[in-house]
């Protein structure tokens, strides 16, 4: 076990270079081949000529690429100073870069936001992973019922609707409609309550789209199972149906699931735009919407590494519980 | 980051769009009070248009509470020397102020200059070269300290220093030192940092400005908020934005870029001093969305008081608006010009005859409609002065009949002028819009069906919006890409014919990159009338001038103007001693905005 977690991290390890390398490439090198100045991104609309140098002293633009990226790279482990038209800049480690906009480091913003985009996608999580997990295997137990129907409309429905829809139908009615809740975020460490009832709202529309994934995934991996050769050798072995079930079947039906939850959640803590946006949360995803209407270069390319990062480390974990779950894996 | 798994559902999407409005509708009506027309009620909204160009429930203002502001979009930067943005300047009167400010009244009496930190407006030298100001008592910083004629004279030295404060009006560092000969504070040799010759501060009451050239708009440009002061001991530069040191009735409290802000009393104000603000909630705060239909929302339902960006309710709020809280709402004018600019360089559009094609063949009612239609969009744009900016006729100058009997579109007289230009078959020609401007890319169909009427065919390119100053900002990019026609809007940065057209007209303002005079018009005329302008010290003599330059402009047939921009703005129904201000382009003067209860 000792072996395969060293060789996981290491791969992830390996990967963060690469993703750090490539993502550095997308925002540095490519615009600099399509002939657009990033100077001149990094300063804005109204960027005077005098600005636009400054920035591309600070930011040594006319430094041979991979001295760019080295210096990026080093700036997330021994912080970074950027000098230039006079002004001297200093962003303390780990420096992701910053923003000539805000005028701000990006790490500082990340770590502001992480919170509320963590709570509401660990929120979310569980109430999908709640539902989900029991719609789905209920549908697959009584399959071809009422209830086997009934919950995989709503599941479709769930698919198919964004979650903007959905979202903002609940702000009209629960919100603004029948003012049973505020819907307005709240810090946690300015009230317990406020930050829960502002993210109530936020937690059922997330994942009320996510749940509805989940049922459909685990009626169809459970029905799979349940047709299994060694789910008929349990049960002609007299074991009771509620073993067998939790047992074997939701054993087998929970690795797709891991998977699933482990790329969903990498991917939502890099910020869930949609849902973040439509309950003027102060996530990530709304960071990274103001700062791609405002061509906030720097903290796109802060939120873009977190995101990878977050993924990466998620997929590590359900490597692990993979290792867990079914022993063979670890010797693959 | 994701964007979650909503992609390839736009069909859906338009369905949902239908009943979530409906739904809103529905929603809004328990938002807020009921409230029609009229009003006017101690506790209930003034009234449609209460506070357009008048004061609104003024008596009812109380000292005390919280003010609340949305938006969804944060300034620029909240530094007096970078903020562009007209609402920042607006919201800056609230911690700094300037030797002369827009007068606190409503309507066209808000763009005349009166004192602020001066005692008095100008004592002006006969040649129109020398500005002198005393400053008056008891104004002070946020620490008690004094404000001295040295931090008036090093607030404005920042403005050359742009190579670290980039974004802001560069007005005075034009003004003042023509040749660009001060480095700016940052690289001032000098031992106090306060090496501008042009400026001059015999002792902390007085200050002196010696301009190498008359103009005779200088002291709107002292009005502007780059004009502020800065102590230099409080000068963070670059960072200075995030926590501006406060010379106004308000401080920063706290900040956090795109979230919030909010701002406290500066208890070390002192009203006395002070003849412009009235500085009633205890408490300000702003909250930005990333989403206007929340913020809508939030407006309709009471929980702001109103948009600080102030560029009108997003279509789904403002119908909801108009049907339920009509009294809650007001329609300013702009001062704003939605207009199609023709660029000489690129052909036929050399040829006034087919240049006037363009303005007398397009259907000015349909473009109105795209633009948001006579309330959301505007009044039919006729010429192209604002008539915000004195000088302006309006409607009534209105050579080619765009708002009179060719407003539908004259296909007979666009023919005659085809025929004149050479081209009676028509031609072919590119729209350049912006890709992020949804209403100016419907206008861009709008006229592009029109032309179509008399033969010319339109293709639109929708460019990134984001990289303006380089696409349609490069005259030779222009011509490269065949751009005849170029959908813009532009509003005056200060309400004269110089703070509006300059850039736009004047020859010497065609630049390689960041042009603004997209027509690229040459007119020694135009020129020489901007030249006259600067040296003319009286009212009716530059309100005159304007007019020329004006006339001279639409006779040259560069630009089809849509509309004289109109906008629904919102006020919540607390809010009390409420106008709209020319001097702030109709938006609400914030300054003084009061509530009704200090709760």
């Amino acid at each position: 076990m000792l072996a395969y977690l060293i060789r996981r991290l290491f791969a992830a390890a390996v990967m963060l270079v690469v993703i750090i390398m490539v993502v550095f490439g997308i925002f540095f090198l490519v615009p600099k081949w399509a002939g657009v100045d990033i100077a001149s991104s990094f300063v804005g609309k109204q960027a005077d000529p005098a600005a636009v140098e400054a920035v591309r002293q600070k930011l040594g633009l006319s430094d041979p690429i991979y001295s760019q990226v080295w210096e990026f790279f080093k700036g997330i482990f021994t912080g970074r100073t950027y000098s230039g038209g006079g002004d001297v800049t200093h962003c303390s480690a780990p420096c992701f870069g910053y923003s000539f906009r805000s005028e701000q480091a990006i790490w500082p913003v990340l770590t502001d936001r992480f919170p509320v985009t963590l709570a509401l996608a660990l929120g979310a999580a569980l109430l999908w992973l709640l539902f989900g997990l029991a719609a789905g295997v209920l549908s697959a137990l009584k399959r071809g019922s009422l209830w086997d129907r009934g919950a995989m409309v709503v599941a479709l429905a769930g698919v198919s609707l964004p979650v903007y829809f959905t979202g903002m139908i609940a702000l009209a009615v629960f919100a603004f409609g029948l003012d049973w809740l505020d819907a307005q975020y709240v810090p946690l460490a300015d009230s317990f309550t406020g930050w829960f009832g502002g993210l109530i709202l936020p937690w059922i529309t997330l994942a009320f789209l996510y749940a509805a994934m989940y049922a459909r995934i685990t009626r169809a991996t459970m029905l799979e199972i349940l047709g299994e050769d060694y789910i008929r050798t349990a049960r002609a072995k007299g074991l009771r149906e509620p073993v067998v079930i939790r047992k074997h079947a939701m054993r087998s039906t929970l690795t797709p699931i891991l998977t699933m939850l482990g790329m969903d959640l990498g991917a939502l803590i890099g910020g869930a735009i949609l849902t973040e946006s439509t309950f003027n949360l102060p996530g990530l995803g709304q960071a990274v919407l103001n700062a791609i209407k405002t061509q906030d270069l720097p903290v796109i390319l802060g939120v873009t590494l977190i995101t990878s990062l977050a993924v990466l480390i998620a997929n590590l974990v359900v490597d692990v519980l993979y290792a867990v779950i079914d022993p063979r894996v670890r010797l693959a | 980051m994701t964007t979650q798994r909503t992609s390839g559902r736009r069909k859906q999407a338009l369905a949902a769009a239908a009943v979530v409005a409906a739904l809103l509708t529905t929603a809004a009506c328990g938002g807020g009070d009921s409230d029609g027309d009229g009003g006017g009620s101690k506790n209930g909204a003034a009234g449609f248009d209460a506070a357009n160009n008048k004061v609104a429930q003024a008596d009812l203002a109380k000292k005390g509470g919280t003010l609340r502001f949305g938006g969804a979009q944060d300034a620029d930067s909240w530094d007096t020397t970078r903020g562009y943005y007209g609402f920042m300047w607006n919201f800056s009167r609230y911690y700094s102020r300037q030797l002369v400010t827009n007068a606190a009244e409503p309507g066209k009496a808000g763009a005349g200059v009166t004192p602020d930190l001066a005692t008095g407006l100008a004592k002006v030298s006969d040649d129109g070269k020398t500005y002198t100001y005393t400053l008056r008592d008891g104004i002070t910083w946020e620490d008690g300290k004094p404000i001295t004629s040295k931090d008036i004279k090093y607030g404005i030295e920042r403005v050359w220093a742009q190579d670290v404060l980039s974004g802001g009006p560069t007005y005075l560092k034009e003004v003042l030192d023509p040749k660009g000969e001060y480095p700016g504070p940052y690289k001032d040799k000098s031992k106090d940092k306060l090496g501008l010759k042009a400026i001059e501060t015999p002792d902390d009451k007085t200050i002196v400005f010696k301009l190498p050239k008359a103009n005779s708009d200088f002291e709107e440009m002292l009005a502007l908020t780059s004009a502020s002061p800065v102590r230099q001991d409080k000068d963070t530069k670059s960072k200075y934005g995030l926590h501006p040191f406060s010379s106004g009735p308000y401080k920063f409290h706290s900040y956090n870029p795109g979230k919030d802000l909010t701002l406290v009393r500066n208890t070390e104000w002192k009203q006395e001093s002070d003849p412009v603000r009235k500085a009633y909630p205890d408490k300000i705060t702003v909250q930005f969305f990333s989403d206007a239909n929340q913020l809508d929302q939030r407006l309709l339902s009471g929980d702001l008081d109103l948009d600080i960006n102030q560029t009108g309710m997003s279509p789904q709020g403002r119908t909801t608006a108009l049907k339920e809280h009509k009294a809650n709402l007001d329609n300013p004018v702009s001062g704003y010009i939605r207009y199609a600019v023709f660029p000489q360089s690129v052909k036929p559009f050399d040829n006034i005859e087919c240049r006037k094609a363009v303005i007398l063949g397009a259907d000015h009612v349909s473009l109105q409609t795209a633009r948001g239609g006579p309330v959301a969009g505007g009044e039919i744009g006729t010429n192209m002065l604002p008539p915000s900016v004195p000088g302006a006729e309006g409607q009534k100058y209105d050579p080619y009949k765009i708002a009179g009997e060719n407003k539908k579109g004259n296909v007979a007289e666009a023919k005659k002028a085809l025929e004149a230009c050479g081209k009676p078959n028509g031609f072919k020609t590119t729209i350049a819009v912006r890709n992020n401007k949804p209403v100016e890319v419907a206008t861009a169909q709008s006229l592009q069906a029109s032309l179509k009427k008399i033969g010319i065919t339109a293709e639109i390119d929708q460019y990134d919006g984001s990289q303006t100053a380089g696409i349609i900002g490069s005259p030779s990019n222009v011509k490269k890409k065949n751009y005849g026609i170029i959908i813009m809007g532009w509003g005056p940065d200060f309400p004269s014919v110089q703070g509006y057209g300059l850039p736009l007209w004047d020859s010497d303002y065609i630049l390689e990159s960041g042009n603004n005079n997209y027509a690229l018009i040459k007119d020694k005329e135009i020129d020489g009338l901007f030249d006259k302008y600067v040296d003319t010290l009286d009212d009716a003599g530059k309100q005159q001038i304007a007019t020329d330059i004006n006339h001279k402009v639409m006779e040259g047939a560069y630009y089809l103007p849509f509309v004289f921009e109109k906008f629904v703005n919102w006020r919540s129904s607390r809010l009390a001693n409420v106008y709209t201000s020319d001097g702030y382009s109709g938006m609400y003067d914030f300054v003084n905005l009061g509530l009704k209860s200090s709760k």
